[in-house]
């Protein structure tokens, strides 16, 4: 079987696209057989959490900040700076603080996994767990994709809490907004949906992420330079992937 | 071996025939065809880039070959899916060429790993396992190290103790040796025919150190262009007029393997796993 000669990039691109496609129907595949390896999952889990925790908290500390500081320098030139609390704690809930961390995880856990598995594949180990009856996308792949996938709304969740926060600050210190009326704005046109929508969006970015930075690393060649290739590529690649699916599931999300 | 021997003749163990397989535009296997007898040792030789490990991925059914067959027992190696083919690896112990050793995990967790899978055993049970292995191996308390903390040699030697571990009937070592300093090498060298006696398995082993395939092989293939030029017993495979054969014993810089230098892509299979995927790990990259 040839290949039909497209330009190098798209034919790049529907390769990667085919591979993506083919370790999604694989974890999926693989995911309900035993056997269950929870400590495995709940190892990933505190990987992928406990290391990308200080700094999702701290890019949503300061996001939170700067967008009280923002908005209340634009919203008080119509004298809607009443409204800072609801557009902080809404922007932070539907969109920002899932993003936001979710391209952090991508750089911290996305690329570890590009690293690792890349590292396993050029050294054999992939191989060798093929030879030992063991599949290697149920073994390696499918508790990192569900731990990321688990863990990323989790962080959102803190992220959200430290985002408000520091609109807070910002609004009640530094400029002098009420606090009690800007608690009360905060939360009143928030729904329950705008929350679930955010950690729905964060599930989902971990998945991606978790999917790419292991399809990277899979099929990483060409020995320590090809786990550098993998290693950045898991990150490009999820992070450009997280902010389009951004885009289709607001949409789809509203 | 002769082209004589039957399908149903029980003295071939695996059966190698017309084996093609080539990834972009480089041929790599060419039509290899060998037989292996059940408890035989056979060493393959050749130079790096001749195939010698792709070989070896297509009888434990890692590549699928573009065409030819290997047989194994009678299986059709190539004819089983996925889960037939996780069955039929439980005859196979692989030795990898670095090791190939699990970094996250202990020694002792690396030799459990196939026990685990594989069998069922109690706890008492496999942990007596595994002091055995890595006493086959000459490696008796190491079990609690990381293999970060083991030097080549003895990381091989841990690879050959996992392969070992859960009594396949084949055990496959690629290039066990390379790499080693002399003393290491007839070390392995030893470890290894001990345990091809002891096991009574059959053993291939791919590897480009003379000394070693002397000692080793029952039985000496010479891997060339993705064809086999040559098979013989250790003795009389010295004695082979074949130039390309004489160069490679003697490891000669001049003759007629020099005049057919590598060509672009000669490289180890392990250095190129995604061509198992069929790509060149080109420009698809970012």
């Amino acid at each position: 079987m040839k290949t039909p000669n497209l330009p190098g990039p798209v034919a790049g691109f529907f390769e990667e696209m085919g591979r993506f496609m083919q370790m999604v129907g694989r974890v999926f595949a693989w995911t309900p057989r035993p056997p269950y390896d929870w400590r495995e999952l709940l190892r990933q889990m505190v990987k992928v959490g406990v290391n990308s925790m200080p700094v999702v908290l701290l890019t949503a500390m300061f996001t939170g900040m700067v967008l009280a500081l923002q908005t209340f320098t634009v919203l008080s030139r119509f004298s809607a700076e009443s409204f800072v609390g609801s557009l902080v704690a809404l922007s932070m809930v539907r969109e920002l603080s899932a993003v936001l961390s979710g391209l952090i995880v991508a750089g911290r856990a996305g690329s570890a996994m590009g690293a690792e598995l890349g590292t396993m594949r050029v050294t054999e180990q992939i191989d060798a767990l093929e030879v030992m009856a063991t599949d290697p996308v149920h073994y390696l792949v499918v508790p990192r994709v569900w731990a990321t996938t688990l863990t990323l709304p989790l962080l959102v969740i803190l992220g959200n809490a430290v985002g408000i926060f520091g609109g807070y600050l910002v609004a009640v210190v530094l400029m002098g907004a009420n606090p009690v009326a800007y608690v009360n704005r905060t939360f009143q046109f928030m729904e329950l949906t705008d929350l679930l929508s955010g950690l729905i969006k964060a599930g989902a970015f971990g998945f991606l992420l978790a999917v790419i930075g292991c399809q990277q690393g899979f099929y990483t060649t060409g020995g320590a330079e090809g786990v550098g290739r993998s290693t950045t590529a898991a990150v490009v690649v999820a992070s450009i992937a997280i902010l389009v699916a951004d885009f289709f599931l607001t949409r789809l999300l509203f | 071996m002769t082209e004589l021997a039957r399908k149903t003749e029980p003295a071939v163990k695996i059966r190698i025939r017309d084996l093609y397989k080539s990834f972009g535009p480089k041929v790599v296997l060419d039509g290899v065809t060998v037989d292996i007898a059940p408890a035989e040792s056979l060493v393959v030789i050749g130079g790096s880039g001749t195939g010698k490990s792709v070989l070896l991925k297509h009888i434990i059914g890692l590549l699928r070959p573009d065409s030819g067959t290997v047989e194994v027992d009678g299986t059709a190696v190539e004819t089983l899916g996925n889960r037939e083919i996780t069955e039929f690896r439980r005859k196979f112990g692989m030795a990898f060429q670095e090791g190939a050793l699990f970094d996250s995990m202990t020694v002792w967790q690396n030799v459990a790993f196939p026990l685990q899978r594989l069998k069922k055993l109690s706890h008492g049970e496999l942990n007596d396992r595994v002091e055995e292995c890595l006493q086959m191996v000459r490696l008796e308390g190491v079990g609690d190290k990381l293999p970060s903390q083991l030097s080549g040699g003895m990381r091989r030697r841990v690879g050959f103790a996992r392969a070992v571990a859960h009594q396949p009937e084949i055990l496959l070592f690629d290039e066990p040796t390379t790499g080693l300093d002399p003393v290491t090498t007839a070390l392995i060298g030893e470890v290894i025919l001990d345990l091809s006696n002891r096991l009574k398995t059959t053993t291939i082993t791919i590897t480009h150190d003379m000394e070693s395939a002397f000692l080793i092989g029952d039985r000496i293939a010479m891997l060339n262009r993705g064809k086999i030029i040559a098979e013989a017993p250790p003795e009389e495979f010295k004695r082979l007029e074949d130039p390309r054969v004489q160069q490679f014993i003697h490891g000669r810089a001049e003759g007629p393997l020099s005049d057919e230098a590598p060509a672009r892509g000669a490289r180890d299979s392990r250095d190129d796993p995604g061509a198992k995927t069929g790509e060149s790990g080109g420009p698809s990259r970012f």
